[in-house]
């Protein structure tokens, strides 16, 4: 009798305990109310932006590609590093292997001096990985107000919202709205801090880098501050997901043949299960229209039910 | 196996007939999945998970064992291993995605496969020790799936790692040290990588192990079906080959096609973007969760906020082992003799609050921790235990179910005219005892 009761107790239990936590956090929460945050009222979403490489048809634009690569190279790079990306992988986007290593020799990466054994750099190979701009976290943490520059070689994956993020946040900085400074008087954005409503927090430690005119593209498209995020965040993509192109086309080869073979084996079950002559749905007296055709017919013998 | 009307191996082939006399694996692999096992004829489409399931056991072991000839299992280099993978080897893409999305996929199916069992009482006698034997394989399936997220080393792999092992420090006594001893160490490192590494690759083998036992206790009694009726006669099943192959093998293409779409088209959907951030063990990420199949237990852990004798946290850790645990004993907490939901009117309502339930738990674990959120949580939970430790066996004390169908083979050709014939016109063949 006990054993059997046991059951009652454990489930019981478990419930007056878990309904004790609600009322405590009921009462505590009249009691104390949460302080609603700056952010829970002026986050934004990413804005809707849309890239070439976007969709299940999509594929990388190799001239925008270029085109980010320029930014990131002119303007980027003063902070970020690229860790993952080599100066090889370039040719996926267009280059050939001079242009790569042209690109490549405007570099210096560090080395070790042969004669001396001391730390020193040399021009790059397109067998180097782009180089970072510091010699390590706390050199790019010195340099940046103790803010750390993240790598940006899977900051498209590495974001909620992906490339859409990373437009928003460079094209995102703006004054910040007299409504939350009346609303928030003591949240003003600090002093080495910008207003970025795109950044979870809303004050960001990187300044606005892109105003327009940073760089000069040789194919004339317009160097406009939006035009160069679009540009950049295009580039990574490429850099976080350097197999959208391969992914897609396979992916297309993979679907088309799958449906295929699903189609040819669903026919091929069919015409197997017709000999075996099962023809009726089996759901049982309580699929809705068996109910539906069972109260018609007890109403048509007159039965209650 | 089961039944009488099995037909006998009979090889066809010279070279066959040799290897049976001397090995019987033919005849083994015939009895277990081939002609000469008989299965109900009536199985619908929610009979296919299982099969999925093994599929997808054997997606993750391919993968997995060609992943691991790439992977370094050390703090330094475990991240950049994986992207390597995912950058310069060949189809290594292809492959790490697969694995990443497979282990998705594996939850996904075995969820299915459990709610399944849980709606037509497939965990009923005789079958018990097939349903114990398979939550043996899924919480082996948790433990290899957590290991297996913490070795790309990315932010929620580490910050995953230390709140998992944190659970153990809850133990009143023994916690703390026990907790340094599975991680061999204070925090997670070097250590409890490499560990964390060697069994994930060891873990699917001992799950593969279990699955042999899962259906080998399935073979004695044979597979349920919809009604939950026994099995009487021949004319009741049909044999697995030719018949349950072509069915499993069509809509095993056509879930492939649905697991393709992911992994082509949107690969990072159902993971978290932190983990593509290195492991720093001095940035806690905002928001600490776990792969969504964990999300229902991770809000049942969470939901425990207030200190009761014991404190909040071993509450929580208490019962979030205790929701899986008393799966173990549902074959004696529902004692309806009737096992498919079909015929129990009461049961079938409290069946779907359970899976809308567990759903709103999994959104509560992904969700931001707010007041709203957790007292949402909190009724959830609660309806978790009372479902299966108050419910349940209350339902099958006091529902009368619906008149089965007096065969398999008659449910197939009468049923559907007996099922909607007018409400107690008592017609000759239908008795309200369960089969």
């Amino acid at each position: 009798m006990f054993v059997r009761g046991l059951k009652y107790l454990i489930g019981l239990g478990f419930a007056f305990v878990l309904l004790l936590a609600l009322f405590t956090g009921i009462a505590g929460y009249v009691k104390n109310p949460p302080v609603p945050l700056p952010q829970d009222e002026f986050h934004l979403p990413p804005k809707d932006v849309h890239f070439a490489s976007d969709g299940p048809f999509g594929k990388f634009d190799n001239r925008q590609l270029q085109r980010g690569l320029q930014v990131y190279s002119e303007v980027c790079k003063a902070c970020h590093s690229l860790n993952l990306v080599a100066f090889n992988d370039l040719k996926q986007i267009g280059y050939d292997d001079a242009e790569v290593k042209a690109f490549a020799s405007q570099w210096q990466v560090p080395d070790i001096n042969p004669d001396t054994g001391e730390a020193s750099t040399r021009k790059g190979l397109p067998a180097d990985h782009f180089p970072s701009p510091f010699a390590n976290d706390v050199a790019a943490r010195a340099a940046n107000n103790n803010a750390l520059p993240p790598d940006l070689s899977d900051i498209v994956k590495a974001r909620e919202g992906g490339a859409a993020y990373v437009y928003s946040i460079l094209t995102g900085y703006q004054n910040q709205p007299a409504a939350l400074l009346q609303k928030f008087p003591t949240a003003k954005t600090p002093p080495n801090l910008h207003y970025n409503p795109y950044f979870a927090s809303l004050n960001i430690a990187m300044p606005q880098m892109l105003h327009g005119g940073e760089v000069t593209y040789a194919d004339g498209t317009p160097n406009t501050a939006d035009q160069e995020a679009k540009d950049v965040a295009a580039f990574l993509v490429w850099t976080s997901q350097p197999d959208i192109n391969r992914r897609h086309a396979a992916g297309i080869a993979v679907a088309v043949f799958l449906a295929f073979a699903s189609i040819l084996g669903f026919l091929a079950y069919h015409q197997l299960w017709d000999e075996a002559k099962r023809s009726v749905r089996l759901t049982g007296p309580l699929d809705p229209e068996n109910q539906v055709k069972r109260k018609r017919a007890s109403r048509k013998a007159g039965v209650k039910g | 196996m089961s039944f009488s009307w099995a037909k006998p191996y009979e090889p066809k082939h010279p070279v066959m007939r040799w290897l049976d006399d001397r090995l019987p694996l033919p005849r083994l692999v015939y009895g277990a999945i081939g002609g000469g096992y008989p299965v109900p004829r009536n199985l619908n489409y929610w009979w296919n998970f299982g099969v999925l399931a093994g599929l997808f056991l054997t997606i993750q072991i391919v993968t997995g064992i060609t992943l691991a000839m790439w992977y370094y299992a050390t703090t330094d280099g475990a991240f950049n291993s994986v992207e390597h993978i995912m950058r310069d080897v060949n189809a290594g893409w292809l492959i790490r995605y697969v694995h990443m999305n497979g282990a998705s996929f594996f939850f996904l199916v075995t969820y299915i496969h459990i709610f399944r069992g849980l709606y037509y009482g497939s965990y009923k006698a005789p079958r018990e020790l097939v349903w114990m034997l398979g939550l043996v394989i899924y919480l082996l399936m948790m433990a290899t799936a957590f290991m297996g997220y913490v070795l790309p080393w990315g932010q929620m792999s580490y910050w995953g790692a230390q709140v998992i092992t944190n659970f153990f420090s809850a133990i009143p006594v023994i916690g703390d040290p026990l907790r340094v001893w599975i991680l061999g160490g204070y925090a997670p490192d070097q250590a409890a990588l490499t560990r964390f590494f060697s069994l994930h690759y060891l873990l699917p083998f001992v799950i593969a192990g279990v699955v042999i036992l899962h259906i080998w206790a399935l073979h004695i009694p044979g597979s349920n079906n919809p009604t939950g009726v026994d099995v009487k006669d021949e004319r009741d099943t049909l044999p697995f080959h030719p018949f349950y192959t072509a069915k499993d093998g069509w809509f095993a293409a056509a879930f492939l096609l649905f697991f393709a779409i992911v992994v082509f088209f949107a690969p990072n959907w159902l993971g978290n973007p932190d983990n593509y951030i290195p492991a720093n063990n001095l940035s806690t990420p905002a928001e600490i969760v776990p792969e969504w199949y964990l999300l229902p237990f991770y809000a049942i852990l969470r939901s425990f906020t207030a200190d009761f004798i014991l404190p909040a946290k071993l509450w929580g850790v208490i019962a979030m082992f205790s929701s899986i645990l008393l799966l173990f004993f549902l074959p004696w907490l529902d004692k309806s003799p009737v096992r498919s939901g079909n015929y129990r009117p009461v049961f079938k309502r409290f069946f779907w609050i359970l899976v809308v339930d567990v759903l709103v738990l999994g959104w509560v674990g992904g969700s931001p921790v707010k007041p709203l959120t957790v007292a949402v949580g909190q009724i959830a939970a609660t309806y978790y235990f009372l479902h299966f430790l108050v419910i349940l066996p209350l339902i099958s004390k006091f529902e009368t179910p619906l008149p089965l169908p007096n065969s398999i083979s008659e449910s197939v050709l009468h049923g559907e005219k007996q099922e909607s014939a007018p409400a107690r016109s008592g017609k000759p063949g239908v008795t309200t005892v369960a089969g």
